[in-house]
């Protein structure tokens, strides 16, 4: 059986799973920044290629992304995304005495890996209680390109004979939205048979 | 097949063939590897858009997803549109590793994609004529008929003709 025979009730439950992952990553990232920082609704869905990279404005577009690499009983490909614009007023943000526009040095790339491992880092501990799971992240890989070149790895390990993968995808804005970071999880194809079997049994038993 | 000057995009892990005069785009490879098959002569060229090394087995729905049977798939479809064995060449671009300071091996594929793709086309004798590959940046290539060349351009603007 195609493990992504999905009904509308198992992407229910998965946009829950990412509600619930991504709500402690706002947490956390506002705890870092301060301030109020706002969720929009989670889209879990089974995606052609393509539109994973239309999520964040095609495939050439310039982003930031912060990679890291989920594994345990569930594995899977995370990546904090961020505009180069949303990514220069966080670390305006966080690194005291920066001259704003300055070129990226290494703290600038360490100061983004850390966010990156702090959000996800919530998140992940969030949906391993939720459905006890044991699941350890890498440390985090920071790069700036186009967006397609750097969320690859991602579609790579996600799919099956199909072209298409499951997104989990929520973007976090903190600040009316000077700063915007897209939350993608792409959970490994081999993995999801044990993600949705999990997801059900908690749906069944209420 | 497209008559007359056009330009094909081309997806992540899919493959177009195309009768030139025209171009053929595929944009944003980061450890993946595009490989352009042409004939010259012919006025032919196929694209396709490799994602991984190898395919888990002979028979797939998405031969353009892996090196092998990308290759497979090119020449097949472009002996199909007239083109000739003998006179066919190769260019390829991409097999970056995008994200540096961590030792994954999940990193390390777009090494390995472009050692497929080289081992691939050495194996049927198809010559290759140019390569752009490795590093650490995205590409985006295209490649045009009549002229045969391949450009690559990265996010930076830099640009190289094959």
């Amino acid at each position: 059986m195609n493990p992504y025979d999905l009904s509308a009730a198992d992407l229910d439950a998965l946009r829950e799973f990412g509600n619930i992952g991504a709500g402690h990553a706002a947490t956390a990232f506002s705890t870092l920044l301060g301030g109020v920082v706002r969720m929009s609704v989670t889209d879990a869905r089974l995606c052609p290629f393509g539109e994973v990279v239309e999520v964040v404005g095609g495939s050439d577009t310039l982003v930031i992304a912060v990679y890291i690499r989920i594994e345990g009983e569930i594995e899977g490909n995370m990546f904090v995304v961020l505009s180069p614009e949303s990514a220069e007023r966080l670390l305006n943000q966080l690194i005291p005495g920066r001259t704003p526009g300055d070129p990226y040095g290494e703290m600038e790339y360490s100061a983004l890996g850390e966010v990156g491992n702090i959000l996800s880092g919530a998140y992940v501990a969030a949906i391993s209680d939720l459905c006890g799971f044991r699941m350890t992240q890498s440390i985090p890989a920071v790069a700036m390109d186009m967006a397609s070149a750097l969320l690859d790895i991602g579609l790579m390990y996600g799919s099956g004979e199909d072209n298409q993968v499951l997104l989990i995808s929520t973007r976090l804005t903190h600040g009316g939205r000077e700063i915007q970071a897209y939350f993608f999880l792409l959970p490994d194809f081999h993995s999801s048979s044990e993600l949705f079997d999990n997801l059900r049994g908690k749906m069944s038993s209420g | 097949m497209v008559e007359d000057r056009a330009e094909i995009r081309v997806g992540i892990a899919e493959g177009a063939i195309m009768r030139g005069p025209g171009r053929l785009v595929t944009a944003g490879l980061g450890s993946c590897v595009g490989v352009v098959i042409y004939d010259a002569e012919a006025r032919l060229a196929g694209l396709a858009h490799v994602m991984l090394p190898g395919s888990p087995s002979p028979v797939t729905n998405v031969p353009q997803k892996y090196a092998d049977t990308a290759i497979d798939w090119l020449v097949r479809e472009m002996m199909r549109a007239g083109a000739s064995r003998l006179r066919l060449r190769a260019k390829y671009a991409g097999g970056a590793q995008m994200f540096q300071g961590v030792k994954m091996e999940a990193l390390r594929i777009g090494e390995r994609n472009v050692q497929a793709v080289q081992k691939e086309l050495a194996d049927r004798g198809i010559l290759v004529e140019g390569t752009d590959v490795g590093g650490h940046q995205g590409r985006t290539v295209w490649f045009e008929m009549p002229s045969c060349l391949l450009t690559v351009r990265t996010a930076r603007g830099d640009m190289r003709m094959l």
